[in-house]
């Protein structure tokens, strides 16, 4: 399946990025993926408790996505593999390396966890973990741009296990129906949970899922970083300009277990390793670079050398800050009036 | 100085595992993300990646120890440019799968000593109800379902943010026509008519509120709730503690709570228990027209999800209703709508009728009956129970609902806890037969809590069965 399904991802010829934007591509993604390796190394230390989902392998599809939005006037939310969605809306990695180990200093002090952070500020509504709740509510945030006619859209990002659920169907009717502005973007990295698409979809077009409802949708190499923003362009393009809702399925792959403690027995190691070895977003990107003169090793280091700072930094703060104030098992249960 | 690899703990609740396998031999470059080791444990076996990038200078366990504890050092890295054998050698020789040395830079999370106390003084949540501010003015005749309708069109007046959607509320002007006239007034902008997709329009009408709206979401009745009933719970009553306070979700769902009449068990129960459950959402179940309105626009104002639970059988019903289109009745208020001193009897929506009927009763018994409308479910207002109480030294819940873990249920215990020595008798629940509703007239009324009910439990609270 891995190859057939690559096969049938858009091939068009790529929109022309510039050299600054390609870097930015390339620092955006690496600063996903060395994030995500942390995590899992404090996870390991027994620093991050409960569940935690890393984004390892999916990076290219959020961080092309992200691109072409508006941060700050569109809205983005997703599932519980949320971490490089909210590294990629340019939330700040201290805050969000502080909420996965539980601190004051996290994005939702300590209270919510790897699955649910926000930032009103970005625009990022979460960081959801129960599956493909995110779609509906997404549809319910291009509601409110519809409804105050200011010229955001929302995004949806959700998995191809997500795909299935009801609600999935029954937002896409209703945003359909009032040509809501939203993109709904299905992250297929193969896999829900252990159940594989062909074990769990009678038809794994996710990119069609839409159709009956008048949606159409289109199947984009979510490995590739500027196939993902050059369909993404076009997709939001599409749903700004007031034709309604716009599905976009990613082609990707999660390296990793669905989470931490998933020991990922339902595929080979030569699955994974072929993924790694042929398809990073990250290693594609960066041969494209060096190849077309952009950065050389030296310039590459130097990323690398930043990138790693800034984890390394918001590893530190993670474990520095301090725990929550017991005072604030009780706060932000109500609103006062 | 080297760098120290742990062992990773796989889950949350690891200990120790077997280092099952090295990938790697001392002396290979390694960068992140590289599979380094296999370790085992009784559940999964999972790979290990390198997080740093150098040379592997030592590794210090054996493939194929068991036990290794998780944090102990598993291998020593050289960084870039560091002499390999230098980083071993700073290891001190033999060193078994020890855990956690003295230069390991991040040592495990402390556990602290002893629990700490909660601090009781900080558990007060909720702001204090004042009682509704008194209404000496015009009173105007009014049914329950306009009382309603009076609500939604006059905050949405006032705030464009509110809107109302659900099914048949704008065209068929209501399937109960609680929303008559308002797609005239406000407009297919405001007024929506959703399709029967109850989850799906709960989870759009949350994330509009996340966003900064002010939604109406009306199920056609609370029955249908049980679709949504995830958005409501996880969706909206959670996500301002989830996000540390950060993401708001003032979002009304309301609609017909209870049995209607002859329509049997799927479209006959009472949700005031379920959603009371629930810290985060308001439960509001009015009786009267003046407490649905004024309940109804402290809802939509209110800046928590709020689950308003109405009741068909009482829509019709007319009574006097403050003249203002401004006057509102605080949530978490109950009311004492009949002076008594023999026996406290509680109630909230249609059960209150059937409660001022059994205190009439009561009272040509000789039995002086107090009767309390408790207006809100959540938060319960105690007080107004147990200074009730602590006079009538009685009490009879009275819920349309089951029995079991019941709004009765919980009254009864808060009545135990803080007026034990007031009480006289055990309290006594009336609620429906534990059983889903019959379509039989006959057995339909048998299950259903009513007036002599009340009466008969209020008797026996007071020692004066016939």
């Amino acid at each position: 399946m891995s190859t057939t399904a690559r096969k049938s991802a858009k091939r068009a010829s790529n929109k022309q990025f510039d050299d600054a934007q390609l870097t930015k591509f390339y620092e955006d993604m690496l600063l996903i993926r060395r994030f995500e390796e942390k995590a899992g190394q404090l996870y390991g230390m027994g620093l991050i408790g409960g569940f935690c989902h890393l984004y390892i392998g999916q990076e290219a599809v959020v961080v092309g996505i992200q691109h072409e939005l508006e941060t700050g006037k569109d809205s983005v939310i997703t599932g519980y593999r949320d971490h490089g969605h909210m590294l990629a809306t340019g939330m700040d990695p201290d805050g969000v390396m502080a909420e996965l180990t539980g601190r004051e200093g996290g994005y939702s002090k300590g209270k919510g966890g790897s699955m649910h952070m926000f930032s009103t500020e970005k625009r990022f509504f979460g960081g959801h973990g129960i599956v493909a709740a995110q779609v509906a509510l997404g549809g319910g945030l291009a509601f409110a741009h519809k409804y105050n006619d200011d010229g955001g859209i929302a995004v949806a990002y959700y998995g191809d296990g997500a795909a299935n659920q009801g609600q999935v169907a029954e937002t896409m009717n209703m945003a359909s129906l009032w040509q809501l502005p939203i993109l709904f973007v299905c992250e297929n990295n193969r896999y829900a949970m252990g159940t594989s698409n062909e074990r769990a979809a009678a038809v794994t077009d996710y990119a069609a899922r839409g159709k009956p409802y008048g949606i159409p949708g289109a199947r984009v190499d979510g490995m590739d970083v500027e196939a993902m923003a050059t369909e993404a362009a076009k997709a939001v393009k599409h749903v700004r300009s007031g034709k309604g809702p716009f599905v976009l399925e990613a082609m990707t792959y999660r390296y990793r277990g669905h989470s931490m403690s998933d020991p990922a027995k339902y595929r080979t190691k030569e699955e994974v390793q072929k993924y790694r070895t042929e398809q990073d977003p990250i290693e594609r990107l960066r041969e494209k670079l060096l190849e077309r003169g952009l950065i050389d090793e030296a310039g590459l280091k130097a990323i690398d050398k930043d990138v790693k700072a800034i984890v390394a930094k918001s590893a530190d703060f993670a474990q520095a800050s301090p725990e929550p104030a017991l005072e604030e098992l009780y706060t932000d249960v109500y609103l006062t009036a | 100085m080297g760098i120290d690899i742990l062992m990773p703990a796989l889950s949350p609740t690891m200990e120790e595992g077997t280092l099952a396998k090295w990938l790697v031999k001392e002396g290979d470059p390694v960068s992140s993300g590289d599979i380094i080791a296999e370790i085992e444990t009784d559940k999964a076996t999972m790979e290990v990646e390198a997080v740093d990038e150098g040379v592997v200078a030592k590794l210090m366990v054996a493939e194929g120890t068991e036990g290794v504890a998780v944090n102990a050092v598993i291998a020593v890295l050289a960084e870039e440019g560091e002499d390999a054998s230098a980083a071993a050698a700073k290891v001190s020789s033999g060193a078994a799968p020890e855990p956690v040395s003295e230069e390991t830079p991040q040592a495990p999370p402390e556990a602290p000593a002893e629990p700490t106390p909660a601090p009781a003084a900080a558990k007060a949540v909720i702001e204090v109800a004042q009682p509704e501010p008194e209404w000496d003015g015009a009173m105007v005749e009014t049914t329950v379902r306009e009382a309603l309708r009076d609500a939604m069109a006059e905050e949405m007046r006032n705030d464009d943010r509110v809107f109302l959607m659900g099914e048949e509320v704008a065209e068929y002007q209501g399937a109960y026509k609680v929303s008559q006239g308002l797609l005239d007034e406000f407009g297919a902008r405001r007024v929506i008519d959703t399709p029967i997709t109850e989850y799906g329009f709960a989870g759009i009408g949350t994330g509009a509120a996340m966003a900064g709206l002010r939604p109406i979401v009306e199920f056609m009745t609370f029955n249908f709730a049980m679709q949504a009933i995830d958005h409501i719970i996880n969706s909206a009553a959670k996500t301002l503690y989830m996000s540390g306070g950060a993401i708001k979700s003032p979002i009304v769902f309301r609609g017909p709570n209870g049995a209607a009449a002859r329509v049997a068990a799927q479209h006959s129960q009472c949700y005031a228990a379920w959603y009371s459950h629930v810290p985060g959402l308001k439960v509001v179940s009015p009786y009267s027209a003046a407490d649905a309105k004024g309940l109804l626009k402290s809802a939509i104002r209110d800046p928590n999800p709020v689950v308003f639970l109405e009741n068909e059988l009482i829509y019709g019903q007319k009574f006097d209703v403050p003249d203002s289109d401004d006057w509102t009745v605080p949530i978490g208020k109950a009311k004492v709508v009949r002076q008594g001193t023999d026996v406290t009897i509680t109630a909230f929506s249609i059960m209150v009728g059937k409660a001022l009927e059994a205190a009439k009763m009561l009272e040509a018994q000789g039995i002086s009956a107090e009767v309390i409308d408790l207006r809100t479910i959540r938060p319960l207002d105690t007080e107004t129970i147990l200074q009730s109480v602590r006079k009538t030294n009685r009490l009879v819940t009275a819920e349309e609902g089951w029995g079991q873990s019941g709004v009765g249920a919980e009254i009864a215990m808060r009545v135990m806890e803080q007026a034990f020595d007031y009480l006289d008798a055990p309290v006594a629940r009336v609620a429906a037969e534990d059983v889903p509703l019959p379509y039989a007239a006959n057995l339909e009324q048998l299950a259903l809590p009513g007036a002599d009910e009340i009466v008969s439990a209020a008797r026996a609270v007071t020692y004066t069965e016939a």
